[in-house]
């Protein structure tokens, strides 16, 4: 029976492979950590763990959110720009004045920006944070009367709202597109999106820790290597190409757009460091044991989701 | 019983809502009795000091807090007393008090306190000038160890005047613990404290 619906139900199956691959990563952790410790704890090896411990947490989050339906999947979406909007603003340097335009980002664009992808209206959901959100918002900072480092306070409460809310928000708005001979497999997108990234960010780890020599840039990450970026995205861009079968997207294809979001996945990361590095913050936060903050995982699809979403609109809508 | 309840609530809940991460840079919690100090940007300080503790140390630690606010209403009454047994101090102090004697049985007894030593809730940048209590406390009882803690966001999270708070996430950084030197004046003292607080806030 469960070979029944894995084969009627693509999800099914790719969620049911990567249940697989992890198993394997789990299996591979607890021989690291027998054979290497006896009873003492070696750091990288225990992160390791954790890591993929959290990874289970966050597939099965996930697949409980498609296994519900789009609506989960949106309101999914929505709490994680919640989450990383407050990391965001959390470290990021404000003042009183900015109380007013801090509130109408959380409680207004954010939930707005939603709403918009949920009744699909695309005309302004692309608009409402570059062109509204842009406008209103140093409006509601200037009337805080205050001119300290203005013009600084007001490109930060933009760029927060643009990274958390506004890309994220491109990756349910993947389910808002018109594909001829696709309808009603949108989430497939996302989750080809989600697996090529992520898988990235996993195989960068993987050639980093194995052939890592020749450091990108310490000034801005210390854990960034030549050989991590090039075997990362190389295999992620296998991985992509591989998995062309659940997109509208001809194999060659699927291999492009991988190799597209994997570099964009891989700056945003490094972006990010850099605002991190600037911080004197080496993670966002602490809610995903092992990984650091949400911001942490997320700082690469923030990159490749509007781009993603903006290829499949131009050539396959 | 029903104290018990409503502070175990009470901690889980602040903790959920602030996303609270307490930090102890270079120490370690510890059981003796000692002075929390803190800067002071909104009425959810203490709380959030408190809600951080160890539960071990937060059963034995009381916030000493302003008997005119605290005392202006029933819930807030309830929960001074009650739950977090605070050492209330009158506010303009009147002839007969006598706050240091209330803050040093407390502490006699083996249970720590957390103060605010600028006295009143900063709306501005930095760290008050310090009251001069730290040091008559520290003159009365020598062995008192004086922990700084530094806490972030709270106060941008919810300015004075301000309805709804903002989600942000809440760090306390706990510093290492500072005794008082013999012959230690008492600005010398207050300074030395104040700049192992300061020594705690994140770069703006």
């Amino acid at each position: 029976m469960i070979l029944e619906t894995l084969k009627q139900n693509t999800l099914a199956l790719v969620f049911f492979g990567i249940a697989c691959a992890l198993l394997l990563a789990s299996a591979v952790g607890l021989v690291l950590r027998l054979r290497a410790s006896k009873g003492e704890a070696h750091s990288t090896i225990d992160n390791l763990n954790a890591r993929i411990n959290a990874w289970w947490a966050m597939i099965l989050i996930l697949g409980g959110a498609f296994w519900l339906g789009q609506t989960a999947v949106i309101l999914l979406f929505a709490f994680i720009s919640f989450q990383v909007l407050r990391e965001f603003i959390s470290v990021t340097y404000t003042r009183r004045g900015d109380y007013r335009a801090l509130l109408w980002c959380f409680f207004f664009f954010l939930p707005l920006q939603y709403a918009l992808i949920a009744v699909a209206w695309y005309g302004l959901f692309t608009i409402l944070i570059p062109v509204y959100a842009f406008l209103l918002l140093p409006i509601s900072s200037s009337l805080g009367a205050d001119a300290t480092r203005f013009l600084e306070r007001a490109a930060k409460v933009q760029w927060a709202l643009m990274i958390c809310v506004y890309c994220l928000s491109h990756v349910p708005a993947l389910l808002t597109l018109d594909i001829p001979g696709f309808a009603g497999r949108n989430e497939q997108l996302i989750v080809f999106l989600l697996l090529t990234v992520q898988s990235s960010d996993v195989f960068q780890y993987v050639w980093g820790k194995l052939l890592g020599k020749h450091k990108l840039a310490p000034a801005i990450s210390p854990s960034k290597t030549l050989e991590g970026l090039v075997g990362g995205v190389l295999s992620a861009t296998a991985v992509g190409a591989a998995m062309w079968w659940i997109t509208p997207f001809a194999w060659w294809q699927a291999a492009l757009i991988a190799l597209v979001i994997n570099v964009l996945g891989f700056f945003g990361g490094f972006v990010l460091s850099a605002i991190k590095r600037d911080r004197g913050l080496k993670d966002w936060g602490s809610m995903i044991e092992g990984h650091g903050g949400m911001l942490d995982r997320m700082d690469s699809v923030s990159f490749s989701a509007p781009i993603f979403f903006h290829i499949v609109r131009y050539w396959w809508v | 019983m029903l104290e018990k309840i409503l502070s175990a609530a009470l901690c889980g809940l602040i903790k959920t809502l602030t996303g609270a991460r307490a930090l102890w840079r270079d120490a370690e919690p510890s059981m003796r009795a000692c002075v929390y100090f803190a800067n002071h940007r909104s009425h959810g300080d203490f709380v959030l000091i408190w809600s951080s503790l160890p539960s071990a140390l937060r059963a034995r630690t009381r916030p000493v807090a302003g008997a005119d606010y605290w005392l202006s209403g029933g819930a807030r009454r309830f929960l001074i007393e009650r739950v977090f047994r605070g050492v209330l101090i009158n506010r303009p102090i009147k002839r007969r008090d006598d706050p240091i004697a209330a803050m040093l049985a407390p502490l006699e007894a083996g249970e720590s306190l957390i103060v605010f030593p600028e006295g009143t809730r900063n709306q501005g940048e930095g760290v008050l000038a310090f009251k001069a209590g730290l040091h008559r406390v520290a003159c009365a009882r020598p062995e008192t160890e004086f922990v700084p803690v530094w806490v972030e966001n709270l106060g941008r999270a919810l300015p004075k005047g301000g309805v709804i708070p903002l989600p942000l996430l809440c760090s306390l950084t706990f510093g290492v613990p500072l005794t008082i030197r013999p012959g230690e004046t008492r600005a010398g003292f207050l300074a030395r404290c104040r700049d192992a607080l300061l020594d705690l806030e994140p770069s703006a």
